[in-house]
């Protein structure tokens, strides 16, 4: 299974995903630098990404928190979340992101 | 507290046993364990307040994994810290950045904080973990040419904003409690916020939204996406409404209040050994390269390090012990309990006496 992740060099990385990681787990295990400075807690929105708008409606809608810290955040569109706050599993296979500013 | 605007004027050094950087929690309970061994510190942070990340990143959520305390909060936790450390009187020095590293004549370490005050000790322990917090920079392109001139992220002096036609970015308490502040003063504000949604103080909120709809001040539901101006002076920001196009809203001045982040900053000029922006320590004293300097909490590494709390805890013990041979030299160090020792517990201000 894989995560095809953009870096704000515009390159894409194929990343080897596991079931029940996050997707910040996941960037970081593929050793994509990503700050996600509080290590997954939901508390710095330095782990902002981009999700690909053909793969948002397969994702559970963030939570209140998770809208409330992408506040922490910069350029933030309808396509931003958290990536410490979406957990992959099979359904995901092939999940595409990009990195935002401020989360490398 | 020195007014940061002036000059910063050297004052004459404090003399104390251990100099502290950091109060997070690792910091504060290193208080405990150097008071037992009768060493008075001083702590230095750049926050306001202790607690460091608990205190910072999140008060409000719990913790599970501290030994005994089945629960407690961010908030909780640096609550009972001050508490228990309180029979020692350690000093704080808070809104100051421990800035410059020196040996003295007689051999001590002379700390010099960015507001002016001197330190000085026999031992400085680092307890700084993620870094000193400062607040996040948005990744704008030129955006350092104008920091300090006219785009801010604190407010220093109110008077400065007085007259200008200032722009705040931001959802926060920050942003709002500032907006209301210098309504008054500026020539005209301008609140821009990503979502029409505020994570403030509710009566912040509302005044803000009253103060919009009686004409009085702006709020622009937007991305800030670049800023342009010369020498410094901003002229104007870039706004990006979600569907529309972008367009320019002339300004001269800015405070953007995104939080804080984590950056190492002047720990990385103190002279020690450095891995990875963390510090190498000797496991039996967290002791860094430089004799009597220690590194305990987040930001130290070793071989099985883990960023736990309670890992801190153990370190600042055995790094007291060893503290205790630098600033007591002609004592014997003596190990004791707290349940059976009259003289810890005399310390602790809690012996029967
Ligand atoms: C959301 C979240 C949840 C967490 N949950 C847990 C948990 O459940 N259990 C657990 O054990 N751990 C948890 N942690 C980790 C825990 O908070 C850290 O391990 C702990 O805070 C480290 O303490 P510290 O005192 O070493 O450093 P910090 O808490 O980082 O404090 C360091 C302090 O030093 C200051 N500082 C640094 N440099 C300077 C300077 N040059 N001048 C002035 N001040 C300076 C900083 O401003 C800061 O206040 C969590 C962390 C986060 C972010
Ligand atoms: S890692 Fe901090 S919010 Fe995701």
């Amino acid at each position: 299974m894989h995560v095809y992740c953009t870096d704000l060099d515009g390159k894409t990385h194929e990343l080897q995903a596991t079931d029940e990681w996050t997707v910040m787990e996941i960037i970081r295990e593929g050793g994509i630098p990503i700050l996600a400075q509080c290590g997954g807690s939901c508390a710095c929105a330095t782990c902002h990404v981009y999700v690909d708008p053909s793969w948002k409606s397969k994702l559970p809608e963030p939570s209140e928190e998770e809208v409330g810290m992408l506040d922490g955040a910069f350029e933030v569109t309808q396509d931003s979340r958290l990536a410490c706050q979406i957990t992959f599993n099979k359904d995901l296979d092939g999940l595409k992101i990009s990195l935002a500013p401020g989360s490398v | 507290m020195t007014n940061p605007t002036e000059a910063v004027a050297a004052q004459s050094p404090v003399q104390t046993d251990v100099i502290i950087v950091g109060a997070g929690p690792v910091g504060l309970f290193a208080v405990f364990e150097l008071g037992l061994g009768d060493m008075k510190c001083h702590l230095v942070d750049i926050l306001d307040r202790p607690g460091g990340q608990c205190a910072e990143l999140y008060p409000e959520k719990p913790i599970y994994d501290i030994p005994a305390v089945p629960v407690c909060t961010g908030t909780e936790l640096t609550e009972r810290l001050m508490e228990q450390i309180k029979p020692f009187h350690p000093t704080f020095h808070f809104g100051q950045m421990a800035e410059k590293l020196q040996k003295t004549a007689e051999g001590k370490w002379q700390l010099t904080t960015d507001r002016g005050t001197v330190l000085e000790a026999p031992v400085v322990v680092v307890a700084a973990g993620g870094g000193s917090f400062m607040p996040k920079k948005p990744p704008i392109k030129g955006i350092d040419d104008y920091e300090g001139t006219s785009v801010f992220y604190a407010v220093r002096k109110m008077e400065a904003f007085r007259g200008k036609n200032l722009v705040i970015a931001g959802g926060g308490d920050s942003a709002l409690d500032w907006a209301l502040n210098l309504q008054p003063l500026a020539k005209r504000i301008t609140l821009i916020h990503r979502r029409d949604e505020f994570r403030a103080a509710p009566d912040s909120v509302s005044k803000m939204r009253a103060l919009v709809a009686e004409g009085k001040m702006d709020l622009k539901i937007a991305n800030l996406t670049s800023v342009s101006g010369a020498d410094g002076q901003l002229a104007s920001v870039t706004l990006v409404e979600e569907g529309k196009e972008p367009y320019q809203l002339p300004c001269d001045s800015m405070l953007a209040f995104y939080g804080l982040t984590m950056k190492l900053g002047p720990v990385a000029t103190f002279g020690i050994g450095l891995h990875e922006n963390l510090i190498p320590v000797d496991t039996s004293t967290f002791e860094t390269n430089v004799p009597t300097i220690f590194a305990i909490g987040d930001i130290n590494t070793y071989p099985g390090k883990m960023k736990l709390i309670l890992s801190g805890f153990h370190e600042a013990a055995l790094m007291a012990k060893k503290a205790f041979a630098i600033v007591h030299p002609d004592r014997r160090y003596r190990f004791q309990y707290t349940t059976s020792s009259s003289d810890l517990q005399h310390k602790l201000g809690v012996d029967a006496a």
